[in-house]
């Protein structure tokens, strides 16, 4: 069960997406770069450069290292690229949240949480 | 005697018959006062799930709404601003608090949105031109977020009802199909057992009191057959002693004790 240090200090929302998601969100005020040499920052942006394992290595950090973030919001076209990672993380901290892009409409079915609602309710 | 259940290592006596109907009344408490439990989580459970339903669909329409005003920004600028954004942010203006909420003894986290004051990375972003539209494009965007961060809330408390639910639900099966049909057991086998002493016990008893019946009345046939005897031999010989002792009625002679 979460005790009350594991989120306490959480206070960020982090990003994993296309440019103009990311963009949007750090307009909103979200982005943060650690202070100190190497600042880690709070966002990756991805394109179709962007190669699978950077985007897995980020959730990683995001989800497992990182201890100051509360929400993690990431592209759902992006989310499909490491869905494997995605459904197997269950942690309640921080909430994986996928978010829909510009290109890429929303599609509930391919949701990992409301996946987990259906399969409850027998849908 | 023992079902598919089984029964506790106990031995069959009185104390430990108290013992396990406590136990079975303790069992049948806790039973019911976890059910209660588990009917309070499942119902907000499903509040939740119908409200995350409708976040994520207000969600697809508020992130529609604000790329769009990102390609407004984009429009009247005339150029990209990602990387300009990217390099400048910095602080963190909008950020979350989280505090609890105690739904039957389950701690939810729920996320609250809130905004650093004074700090501001993008003050120069869209000087040139487009300022009044990146103005409206953070203020839509940080409307977006909060959404988000509602729904991610509402996310996390999903999960973690999830696993509670299904941990209260395993303690409520494993009370009514274990727990207490093994303390049930256990008493109807103490129960049998007492009463299969009781039963020797009382065989026991009777056992003796005829074995003592039996002895008396031996005894009282040897005396009534001692007494016959006596009486047949003062028979036999009082015709003789009539005549020699007929003065002899007050008793000079010794008559046997009369023993009833």
């Amino acid at each position: 069960m979460a005790s009350a240090t594991t989120y306490k200090d959480r206070q960020l929302l982090a990003v994993i997406g296309d440019e103009d998601s990311v963009t949007g969100l750090l307009l909103a005020g979200i982005g943060h770069v650690t202070e100190g040499a190497g600042g880690q920052r709070n966002f990756l942006v991805v394109d179709a450069k962007t190669e699978t394992s950077q985007i897995e290595q980020a959730f990683q950090n995001f989800t497992q290292e990182r201890k100051d973030i509360a929400v993690l919001l990431i592209n759902q076209h992006v989310a499909e690229r490491i869905r494997h990672s995605l459904d197997s993380f269950a942690d309640p901290f921080p909430a994986v949240l996928e978010i829909p892009s510009k290109d890429h409409p929303y599609d509930p079915e391919k949701d990992s949480v409301l996946k987990r609602v259906r399969r409850l309710f027998g849908e | 005697m023992s079902g598919a259940v089984g029964r506790e290592p106990v031995f069959p006596t009185r104390q430990s018959l108290g013992l396990m109907k406590s136990k079975l009344k303790g069992a049948e408490t806790g039973h019911s006062l976890l059910k209660r439990k588990s009917e309070a989580l499942t119902k907000r459970f499903r509040e939740i799930t119908r409200r995350i339903d409708e976040a994520k669909q207000k969600m697809g329409r508020v992130m529609q709404i604000a790329a769009f005003s990102l390609a407004e920004v984009s429009y009247a600028v005339g150029g990209d601003i990602g990387y300009q954004v990217q390099e400048s942010a910095k602080q963190a203006r909008f950020r979350v608090r989280a505090k609890q909420e105690n739904v039957s003894g389950v701690f939810l986290p729920q996320f609250e949105s809130y905004t650093q004051e004074g700090v501001n990375d993008f003050a120069l972003t869209g000087l040139g031109k487009g300022g009044q539209q990146i103005q409206r494009c953070r203020e839509t965007y940080a409307r977006a977020v909060e959404t988000l961060v509602e729904l991610a809330s509402l996310q996390t408390a999903f999960l973690i009802l999830d696993e509670v639910i299904k941990v209260v639900n395993r303690r409520v099966n494993a009370i009514e199909h274990v727990i207490i049909p093994r303390t049930e057991n256990t008493i109807k086998y103490i129960n049998s057992e007492l009463d299969e002493l009781d039963r020797e016990e009382f065989y026991r008893l009777k056992k003796v009191s005829g074995k003592k019946q039996r002895d008396n009345a031996a005894a009282d046939a040897e005396i009534l057959a001692a007494r016959q005897k006596a009486a047949a031999e003062e028979a036999g010989k009082s015709p003789a002693a009539e005549e020699p002792g007929a003065a002899d009625v007050l008793g000079e002679q010794e008559d046997n004790d009369v023993i009833f």
